[in-house]
C-alpha cells in the first residue's frame, strides 16, 4: 500500500478571499491570480464558491498560495487576505467573516475609508484601497476591475510580483483586452507604491 | 429507382413471378446465394410477419453492402425470437443492448466505423414499434437530428406483442391489447392522435423515409436497396402482421397486410428529405371492414353488435390517408 | 508538462491523450467543462481521429458508447448526478457486456431536491452495477486515473468510472503534470478488443440467457472485479514507474503505522482529513488516515490490513443509505469482519448537497469517537432542532407542506417565514 510521508502544520500557505458580483470576473481573477503564483514556481489552488448566481449576485472566489503542494480543498473559513472588487457588498454580506487579525483588505474603491463607513473594522484590519474601476475604465475601457486589483494585490501583499500578474493576464486574454488589463494593473501597483501611506489606513 | 414495377406478388425461388424475370430483376430471395442473414432455426411464431419482413430487409441490405453489415436490435419480439441462448440465428455481426436505445447504439457503432475508416462497413438499427416509437423515439429522433449514417428498420406489429400483446404508440384505434381491452363503452384502444412515425421521420428531414409491408416484398427489397445507396440517416417502416397479437390466421398474415395497403389505413410511400417522392397507388380501394373482419383484435366491432359509428371513424381515417397522399390510380382508370 | 489549469480541462487533456475513437457528450453541472473542452480537441483536428457525437440524452450517451465499444473502438463519456441514474439501464448493460468504457463521474448529489453541488451519492448508488469505481483525491490524480483506467477497463473487460469530485476538483484550477502523448503512448497500448462487431468473423452479442446460466454469466462480472483487485495496484505500479507518481491503487495510508485511531475517506475530502490528522498528532494522539481509491472492487484485504490494529475508525462519507446508516462504513465493517478486537466503526455521513466538511467539524468529531460518545451514524454538521421541527409538523398538521421547502423557510432562505 502507498504511503505519503507526513509533513509539519502548514504555517505559510496565503488564503486569499475575493468578494464581489456576477460579471465582475471575481472567478477569473483568483484564477489568475493562481496561474501567477504557479509561474513563480508557487504551488496554488483557485476555486469559486458555487451557487445559481446571475450576473450581479454576490459571488466569492478563493485562491490558496503556498511553497508546498496544497492538499485541502476545503473553503477557505479564515483568509489572510480580502479582495472586494464591489464595496456595495459591505452592506449585503459579511465581508470580514473569518478574516485573521490584520489581516489585508483591497477595496475596490475611489472613496476614502470613511466614506465607505469602515472606520471601526480599520482598527482590526489592514484596509487598502484602490480604484480599480476607474484605472480598468482608463487602459481597459471597460469597468471590469480584476485587472487593476491584481496589480494592486501585487504591490499591497508581497507574495507574487507584477511581471506574474502580467504574464499570467496575458496567457489568458489576447490582444487589447490583455494590453488593457496589464496596462491597469500597472497603473494600480504604481499607484500603491507611490504613495502607500496614504493609502494604506494601519 | 429504376426497377419496373413487378406485378407479380410471389417472390420465392422457383415462383413463376422470379422466373420470368430477368435474374438482375429478381429478389434477392430468389438467389440461392443470398446471405440467408436470419437463417432457420428461429423461433418465430408460425406466419410471423416480422420475421418474414426482416429475413427479406437483411438479405438485401446485405447484398446491398456487399456482406459488410452489422446490426443493431432492440429488445423485443425479434431479438427475443432470433437469439434464444446458446443459439443464434443471426449471421452477421449483430448487437442486442436495450429496449429503447437500438438507434443510440447503431450511432454509436457507426461512429466507431468512421473512426476506423471503414466506409464500406454499413450499420442497420431494427427493431419493432415499441422501441422504435415509445421508448426509443428519443434516441431515434437524436440519430435523425445527426443525420447519422444509420438505415433504421421499423418492424411494426402495432404493439408490445413480445410481452403479451400491450398497447403501443402504433397501436391503431379501436384495436383490442391487452392493455386496451374489449371492455365497456369503448371497447378496445381510444381513439387518440396517433403517432406517424414515418412523417415524424419526414419532419427530421432526413435523406430518406419509407414505408412498405409484407404483402408487397418486391417493393421492400427495392426500398432497402434504393436505402442502401444513401449515406445519412434513412427510415423504414413496415408493417408486419402479427397473427398472435391481430388474431388473425397464420397463412393470411400476407392478405392482411396487403388488405391494410389497399383500404388506405398503411399508405405504402417514399420520401426524400421530407418530400413524398412516390407512392403505392391502390389499384381498387377495399372498405375498412374488410380489413378489420380476419382480426381478432376488431371482432368486438362486429358483435355483439355492428359498431358501424366505430367502423365510420376507422374509414374516414383511410380516406384521409388516400386524399392526403394521393393514393388512389388516375380516377379515369377507377373502378 | 506542468500546468496551471482546471480540474476538467486536465481531464480533458488526458482523455486526448488516451486516443478515445469515440466520445458521446450530453452536459449536465458539473462536467460540462470536460466535454466542451473535448468538443473543441476533436473539432480542431487536435484529437483524431475522433467522433464526437452531441447526443440528446445521458441515456443514449451510455447507448452510443456501448454501440461504439462493441463495434471495437475506444470509448469515452462523462457524466454526474441525475443524468447517472437517467443512463443506467445503459451502464448495467455495458458492463453486463464487458464493454471496456471508461466515464468520468464529476460527482453531484442526486435530488430530490434537485442539488448542483458535491456529494457521492451518484456514483454510490451506481456501486453494484458492475463498473470499477476509482475515485481521485486530486486534479492530478483525476488526471492520471483516467490514464489507468483506459488500461485497466481494456485489460479486465469491465467499464471504469472515475470519480471526482464535482466543483470541488472540477472547477478547481491547480497544478498539474500533463504527460506528452509520446509518454501516454507508451503507458497505453492500442484498443484490442476481446469482442468484436466483425463483418469478417460475425457473432451475436446480447443474446437472452435463462436460468440456466444466468448465474455463471453474473459471476463472471464478480470474478472479474476480484482480478481487478490484482490489476489495479499492478497497473499503478507501472504507471509510477512510467510518470514517477504515486496515484491510483487499491487504498493509501497517511501516517498509519502507529495510528490507533483511522478516519478514513474517499476523493478531495482527504486533505482536510489529513489537515486534521496532523493536528491531532501534534496534540499527541496516534492518528492516521486511509483514502480509499478503488471502491469497487472493495479493497477488502487492504482495508483489513490497514485498520485491523486501530481501536477507533472514523469513515467519513459523502451519501448514506437511506433506512440503513452509511455505505463505505457498512463495507468497512465487512473488511474487519472476524478480527480480532476489531476496533469501534463510526460511520459520519458528511458533506451532503456540497455542504463543505470543515477541519473544525471533523475534529469535533473525532473528539466524540475519542471519548466514547460518538454512535455508530453521525450526519456531521446537522441542524436538529431544524429537523425536529419539521418532523413536529408533520406529526401535528394534516398538510404540512414539502419539506423541502419548509426547511428553506426556517433557514431563512426562502421567504415567509416558518408557517
Amino acid at each position: 500500500m502507498a504511503e505519503r510521508r507526513a509533513r509539519p502544520r502548514i504555517a505559510g500557505m496565503l488564503q486569499i478571499r475575493i468578494h464581489g458580483r456576477g460579471g465582475q470576473g471575481v472567478v477569473t481573477a483568483a484564477e489568475l491570480l493562481s496561474v501567477a503564483a504557479f509561474r513563480e514556481g508557487r504551488h496554488a489552488q483557485a476555486f469559486p464558491s458555487f451557487g445559481s448566481e446571475r450576473t450581479g449576485a454576490p459571488v466569492v472566489a478563493f485562491c490558496r498560495i503556498d511553497d508546498r503542494p496544497i492538499r485541502s480543498h476545503e473553503p477557505i473559513a479564515t483568509p489572510d487576505t480580502l479582495i472586494v472588487q464591489d464595496p456595495t457588498l459591505f452592506h449585503q454580506v459579511d465581508v470580514f467573516a473569518g478574516l485573521r487579525t490584520r489581516g489585508t483588505v483591497l477595496i475596490n474603491t475611489g472613496r476614502t475609508i470613511a466614506d465607505l463607513g469602515l472606520e471601526d473594522v480599520a482598527g482590526r484590519f489592514r484596509l487598502v484601497t484602490v480604484p480599480a474601476t476607474e484605472l480598468a475604465r482608463e487602459h481597459l475601457g471597460r469597468p471590469i476591475p480584476s485587472g487593476a486589483l491584481l496589480g494592486a494585490f501585487a504591490a499591497a501583499v508581497p507574495v507574487i510580483g507584477l511581471d506574474a500578474v502580467a504574464a499570467a493576464i496575458r496567457e489568458r486574454f489576447a490582444g487589447p483586452v490583455a494590453e488593457g488589463n496589464v496596462a491597469a494593473a500597472g497603473a494600480a501597483y504604481r499607484l500603491l507604491h507611490a504613495d502607500v501611506r496614504e493609502r494604506c489606513h494601519a | 429507382m429504376s426497377r419496373p414495377r413487378v406485378k407479380f406478388e410471389q417472390v420465392g425461388t422457383f415462383a413463376v413471378g422470379n422466373r420470368l424475370l430477368d435474374p438482375d430483376q429478381r429478389t434477392v430471395q430468389a438467389d440461392r446465394a443470398r446471405s440467408n442473414t436470419l437463417t432457420s432455426g428461429h423461433r418465430a411464431c408460425q406466419g410471423c410477419g416480422e420475421a418474414l419482413g426482416a429475413r427479406y430487409v437483411l438479405d438485401a441490405a446485405m447484398r446491398a453492402s456487399r456482406g459488410r453489415l452489422i446490426a443493431a436490435n432492440a429488445t423485443g419480439c425479434l431479438e427475443v425470437f432470433s437469439t434464444p441462448y446458446p443459439e443464434s440465428s443471426w449471421q452477421l455481426p449483430w448487437v442486442h443492448s436495450l429496449f429503447g436505445n437500438a438507434p443510440a447504439v447503431a450511432t454509436g457503432i457507426a461512429a466507431a466505423l468512421r473512426a476506423k475508416g471503414r466506409d464500406d462497413w454499413r450499420v442497420i438499427g431494427q427493431g419493432g414499434d415499441g422501441g422504435t416509437v415509445d421508448i426509443g423515439f428519443g434516441a431515434l429522433s437524436g440519430m435523425f437530428e445527426r443525420n447519422d449514417d444509420v438505415l433504421f428498420v421499423c418492424y411494426d406489429n402495432e404493439g408490445y406483442m413480445n410481452t403479451g400483446v400491450q398497447r403501443s404508440g402504433a397501436t391503431p384505434p379501436a384495436a383490442r391489447t391487452a392493455t386496451t381491452q374489449a371492455v365497456g363503452d369503448h371497447p378496445g384502444n381510444p381513439f387518440g392522435q396517433g403517432k406517424s412515425a414515418p412523417l415524424i421521420a419526414m419532419a427530421h428531414e432526413i435523406p430518406y423515409v419509407a414505408t412498405a409491408t409484407v404483402a408487397d416484398l418486391h417493393d421492400l427489397e427495392d426500398k432497402v436497396e434504393r436505402a442502401m445507396e444513401i449515406r445519412g440517416a434513412r427510415y423504414l417502416h413496415v408493417l408486419v402482421t402479427c397473427p398472435l397479437g391481430w388474431g388473425s390466421a397464420s397463412r393470411d398474415t400476407i392478405r392482411i397486410a396487403r388488405l391494410a395497403q389497399q383500404s388506405g389505413l398503411f399508405p405504402v410511400f417514399e420520401a426524400e428529405r421530407g418530400d413524398v417522392t412516390s407512392v403505392a397507388r391502390i389499384r381498387r380501394p377495399v372498405p375498412v371492414e374488410e380489413y378489420l373482419r380476419p382480426q381478432r383484435r376488431f371482432a368486438h366491432l362486429f358483435a355483439p353488435t355492428l359498431r358501424s359509428d366505430v367502423i365510420a371513424d376507422i374509414q374516414a381515417r383511410a380516406d384521409r390517408n388516400i386524399a392526403r397522399f394521393g393514393l388512389l390510380d388516375d380516377p379515369e382508370e377507377r373502378a | 508538462m506542468l500546468r496551471q489549469i482546471e480540474g476538467s480541462r486536465a481531464v480533458a487533456e488526458a482523455v486526448a491523450l488516451c486516443r478515445p475513437e469515440v466520445i458521446a457528450a450530453y452536459p449536465i453541472s458539473p462536467q460540462t467543462h470536460i466535454v466542451e473542452a473535448l468538443s473543441a480537441l476533436v473539432k480542431d483536428g487536435t484529437l483524431a481521429p475522433c467522433e464526437y457525437i452531441n447526443v440528446e440524452s445521458e441515456f443514449s450517451a451510455m447507448s452510443v458508447c456501448i454501440g461504439a465499444s462493441a463495434a471495437g473502438a475506444r470509448t469515452y463519456t462523462a457524466t454526474a448526478s441525475q443524468g447517472l441514474l437517467f443512463m443506467v439501464e445503459a451502464v448495467y448493460n455495458a458492463s453486463g457486456l464487458g464493454l471496456p468504457i471508461v466515464m468520468t463521474v464529476a460527482n453531484r448529489a442526486i435530488g430530490s431536491p434537485i442539488n448542483i453541488w458535491n456529494d457521492h451519492s451518484d456514483a454510490m448508488s451506481q456501486r453494484d452495477s458492475g463498473w470499477i469505481q476509482l475515485y481521485a483525491e486530486s486534479n492530478q490524480e483525476a488526471l492520471d486515473l483516467h490514464l489507468q483506467a483506459f488500461r485497466l477497463a481494456e485489460e479486465v473487460s469491465l467499464p471504469v468510472m472515475v470519480c471526482m469530485d464535482g466543483f470541488v476538483l472540477t472547477h478547481a484550477v491547480e497544478r498539474v503534470d500533463v504527460p506528452s502523448q509520446d509518454e501516454v503512448d507508451g503507458f497505453l497500448p492500442a484498443f484490442a478488443p476481446r469482442q468484436v462487431l466483425d463483418p469478417d468473423d460475425p457473432m451475436t452479442i446480447g443474446a437472452m440467457v435463462g436460468p440456466e446460466a444466468f448465474t455463471e454469466v453474473r459471476y463472471l462480472m464478480h470474478a472479474k472485479q476480484m482480478l481487478a483487485l490484482d490489476a489495479i495496484p499492478r497497473i499503478a505500479d507501472a504507471f509510477a514507474q512510467a510518470f514517477g507518481r504515486d496515484s491510483g491503487g487499491l487504498v493509501r495510508g497517511y501516517r498509519l503505522a502507529d495510528a490507533d485511531t483511522v478516519i478514513v475517506g474517499l476523493g478531495s475530502v482527504l486533505g482536510t482529513i489529513e489537515d486534521v490528522v496532523d493536528d491531532l498528532r501534534e496534540q499527541g494522539h496516534r492518528a492516521g488516515a486511509l483514502a480509499v481509491r478503488c471502491f469497487r472492487p472493495w479493497p477488502l484485504d487492504e482495508v483489513r490490513a490497514a485498520l485491523g490494529t486501530a481501536r477507533r475508525v472514523v469513515v467519513v462519507e459523502k451519501a448514506f443509505a437511506v433506512g440503513a446508516g452509511g455505505i463505505v462504513g457498512q463495507n468497512v465493517r465487512l473488511a474487519l469482519d472476524g478480527v480480532a478486537a476489531a476496533p469501534r466503526v463510526h460511520d459520519v455521513i458528511a458533506g451532503l448537497g456540497g455542504r463543505p466538511i470543515t477541519s473544525a467539524s471533523l475534529h469535533r468529531i473525532v473528539a466524540d469517537a475519542l471519548e466514547g460518545r460518538a454512535g455508530r451514524t453521525t450526519f456531521l454538521d446537522l441542524d436538529t432542532g431544524v429537523v425536529e421541527r419539521e418532523l413536529r409538523r408533520s406529526r401535528e398538521d394534516p398538510r404540512p407542506g414539502p419539506h423541502a421547502e419548509n426547511i428553506l423557510r426556517e433557514a431563512g432562505i426562502a421567504g415567509g417565514g416558518p408557517r
